[in-house]
């Protein structure tokens, strides 16, 4: 048992920390501390510094262009940018669809897609849930008929995280009713400039624009879009879905709320002293900051694990349910630290361009947001209800 | 013991809830959200005819009803339709403030506000006050015959829309004294008055208030207020308890339609017994708290040192049922409950703002223990 980096680990943690220093464009990382909404140009942005230094694949095998970093390194490479407050990577293309494509896509796919979304020629969004397939995902209705050289798309795909960025999503379509539903679902890659898609926003409960409906109508999908065989789709829906899983306990962006909620609890007045003084808070402080102690264990021993060859199995739900919960209740005692300052609405004047000025502290105009919008944690990725049926299932037999 | 409505409250139950079913339609809550005022002038005119606001006051100020129980029974309702009208501010805090404290002449403002006439708000809390009632900054200097209030007032709900302040201010004492305290009367327009309006999250308006020598009316004894404040506030803290139990009724039959009707897996997702329990204990913290609701209707005028531990047993429970229901609501509707647009939306930011006035529940927790555990 060793709880340290080795030497060469230590190495890398130092030249990601050095890179971040010096490259990292402080008004980026200040919208990130202040909790202000990115551009799309400042994450094109930021992707491109990271690609530059071939950071953006970090995790890809070399035969793909990447660094091929194993579990451990991805870990610290992920915490040193929270750590620095650098703009999160999009994860749609890069850690989502790229797997995928390097496990199952054709060559040509391969060579055609994966330097794309290195380079950003391409914003990929994904089309995984619909109205009635949510939890129940292998309930996918949206179908792909085969006709001649195209599949011809129609349905709605929804909840689709920035797809008003997008110009490609991939899609579960449903290309047999034949069978268990899982039998007849198929992974296709979808132009989103194709005509008959039309994609509307949806406004969350802070009031971003952050998630949109995708409907299909008639939409012609050339054949070679389909990724590995037809209905198969659910295997590789279901591979992808482990990428999705790793750093889901977020534990870099745990500490950096920590550092933030103790940050305002100094500054904000309670009784005539600093909150962070009143024991009742340091009390709930003290509590998430032991939770996410042995947290932050758990992950590197799952990531050791994964490090070792060991896929990412039913233990990241474990950590989905822990690393989510730790920080919803970051966000919820950082609401409480500012008071009544939670209240005012301050969503435009976290707007990009915006020059409205916030009330009060500037600390406290993106909490209650924050605290709302993070709701979504322990909903979307497979909600911590599933996950726990996971974990009685897969790890507990029972 | 008898919780049964009297008669007459039935009446008043029965109406108010009507006029708020008809008033509170989704494009009357739309026109709000668009409107600049942060509520309706129709339905607040509404309400004053049907006699809701005098409902508020007792007879010797020239209402009708005016106990604990008639609080609590028009803010549940309110609370039930996601209402966003400023009772609060311009009847419960304002106009309960003037009554108790005002002369014959300023107790002319009383009856306007019952009328339905008036709107007011009570600048009190301060930039740095958080929740303690007696910490004010703001000072009060002698000016001719009446006096001249500097300082800063923070997130004052209604301000963009009173035609007077009430202001509190220190005429002597330190910052957090109860004694000097003094309350007074500041017309909107006054000079050195700035005001800096917002919405709110779920709903309403408020002002960041900026007072530079701002000539000023006295109401009641100076630097004796602060028990009439401390009495107001009481008053409030019952009716945002009673709202938020409003509004955690009408989540609750929300989220339980919702899981009645929801299918994921071939079957309405209610059928899962993981969710049944939970929305079991959703039901049921949601009954303590209408329990926690009644024990400050029966206490809210009773001897400062009662009254005071129930309105901090009442607020600590509130605030801690209303983030469980609001978490488990949106948990439980799954993506739909994150939206803008799904009226859960509202109510629950709604609900949660409930432990941002008047105290949060570790607030309450402090002050309980206090006045009743140490
Ligand atoms: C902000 C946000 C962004 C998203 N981004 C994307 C995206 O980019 N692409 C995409 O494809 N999808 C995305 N999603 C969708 C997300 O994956 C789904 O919301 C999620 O799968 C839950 O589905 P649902 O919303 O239909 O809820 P439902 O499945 O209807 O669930 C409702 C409730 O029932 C519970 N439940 C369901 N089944 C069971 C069961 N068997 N046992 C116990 N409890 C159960 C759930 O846990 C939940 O509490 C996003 C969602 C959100 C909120």
């Amino acid at each position: 048992m060793d709880l340290q980096y080795t030497q060469e680990q230590l190495a890398f943690k130092g030249e990601i920390a050095s890179f971040l220093k010096a490259k990292l464009p402080e008004r980026l990382s200040e919208r990130i501390r202040q909790g202000q909404d990115l551009t799309k140009a400042d994450m094109e942005e930021w992707h491109a510094i990271l690609n530059a230094a071939g950071y953006l694949s970090g995790g890809w095998p070399a035969e793909f262009g990447g660094a091929g970093w194993d579990a451990v390194q991805r870990h610290i490479f992920e915490d040193e940018m929270s750590k620095a407050n650098a703009p999160r990577i999009v994860p749609f293309g890069l850690s989502m669809l790229g797997p995928v494509l390097q496990a199952f896509g054709s060559k040509e796919q391969q060579d055609h897609y994966l330097p794309r979304i290195l380079n950003g020629d391409d914003w990929w969004c994904q089309g995984y849930s619909e109205p009635g397939a949510g939890s129940d995902l292998a309930a996918v209705r949206t179908t792909a008929v085969r006709e001649g050289d195209h599949y011809i798309v129609n349905g709605q795909k929804t909840w689709t995280t920035l797809g008003q960025f997008a110009n490609m999503i991939f899609c579960l379509v449903r290309t047999s009713k034949e069978g268990k539903l899982q039998e007849g679902i198929s992974f296709l890659l979808i132009d989103m400039e194709t005509p008959g898609i039309e994609v509307r926003p949806i406004v969350l409960i802070d009031g971003t624009p952050e998630v949109n409906e995708v409907f299909f109508d008639n939409v012609k999908v050339p054949v070679e879009n389909l990724v590995g065989e037809e209905n198969k789709g659910w295997t590789y829906a279901k591979y992808l879905l482990t990428h999705e899983r790793t750093n889901i306990a977020g534990v870099g962006f745990a500490n950096a709320g920590l550092e933030n909620l103790k940050r305002i609890a100094r500054l904000e007045q309670d009784g005539g002293k600093p909150l962070i003084e009143n024991p009742h808070f340091a009390a709930r402080i003290a509590r998430v900051e032991i939770e996410l102690m042995a947290m932050s264990t758990t992950n590197l021993r799952v990531v050791s694990q994964a490090a070792a060859g060991q896929a990412p199995g039913a233990e990241s739900s474990m950590l989905k349910i822990k690393g989510t919960v730790v920080r919803q209740e970051i966000n919820a005692l950082t609401r409480m630290a500012v008071g009544p300052y939670a209240m005012p609405f301050a969503s435009d004047a976290l707007e990009d361009g915006s020059n409205a000025e916030l009330v009060g502290p500037d600390y406290a105009a993106p909490v209650t947001g924050e605290y709302f919008n993070n709701r979504k944690l322990s909903i979307f990725g497979g909600s911590n209800e599933i996950q726990r049926t996971i974990i009685s299932k897969a790890i507990l037999q029972l | 013991m008898n919780f049964d409505l009297t008669d007459e409250r039935q009446m008043l139950q029965d109406g108010l809830r009507r006029l708020l079913a008809d008033s509170y339609t989704p494009a009357a809550h739309k026109a709000i959200e668009e409107g600049d005022t942060g509520f309706s002038a129709d339905i607040w005119n509404s309400l004053a005819e049907m006699g809701v606001v005098g409902a508020l006051f007792g007879e010797d100020d020239g209402g009708f009803a005016g106990a604990g129980f008639d609080l609590a029974l028009v803010f549940e309702e309110m609370g039930r339709v996601g209402a966003v009208d400023p009772l609060i501010d311009t009847a419960v805090l304002g106009g309960g403030l003037v009554a108790a404290l005002g002369d014959d002449g300023q107790k002319k403002l009383v009856d306007e506000v019952i009328g339905g006439g008036a709107q007011l708000a009570f600048a009190h809390v301060e930039p740095t006050s958080r929740y303690d009632l007696a910490r004010v900054d703001a000072t009060a200097a002698k000016a001719g015959d009446g006096y001249a209030l500097t300082g800063r007032k923070a997130v004052v709900v209604n301000a963009p829309a009173a035609e007077h302040l009430l202001v509190s201010a220190r005429t002597s004492g330190k910052a957090a004294d109860e004694s000097g305290i003094s309350l007074f009367l500041v017309p909107a327009g006054a000079a050195g008055l700035r005001l800096r309006s917002y919405p709110l999250v779920g709903g309403g308006q408020a002002a960041e208030v900026t007072l530079d020598n701002v000539p000023a009316e006295l109401v009641g004894p100076e630097g004796g207020a602060y028990e009439a404040i401390a009495a107001a506030n009481a008053r409030a803290v019952l009716a945002i308890s009673a709202e938020a139990l409003g509004l955690m009724e009408v989540i609750k039959d929300l989220t339980i339609d919702y899981l009645k009707t929801r299918k994921q897996f071939g079957v309405p997702i209610g059928k899962f017994q993981v969710l049944q329990h939970r929305m079991s204990d959703v039901a049921l913290e949601v009954e303590q708290a209408r329990s926690a609701v009644i024990n400050l209707a029966g206490h809210v005028d009773a001897a400062p040192e009662v009254r005071d531990v129930h309105v901090s047993a009442t607020k600590n429970l509130i605030g801690t049922v209303a983030r469980l229901v609001v978490e488990e609501s949106i948990q439980m509707h799954g993506g739909i409950g994150m939206t803008n647009e799904y009226e859960l939306g509202h109510l629950a930011k709604r609900l949660t703002m409930v432990d941002h006035r008047f105290g949060d529940a570790d607030h309450h927790l402090e002050r309980f223990i206090a006045l009743a555990v140490a």
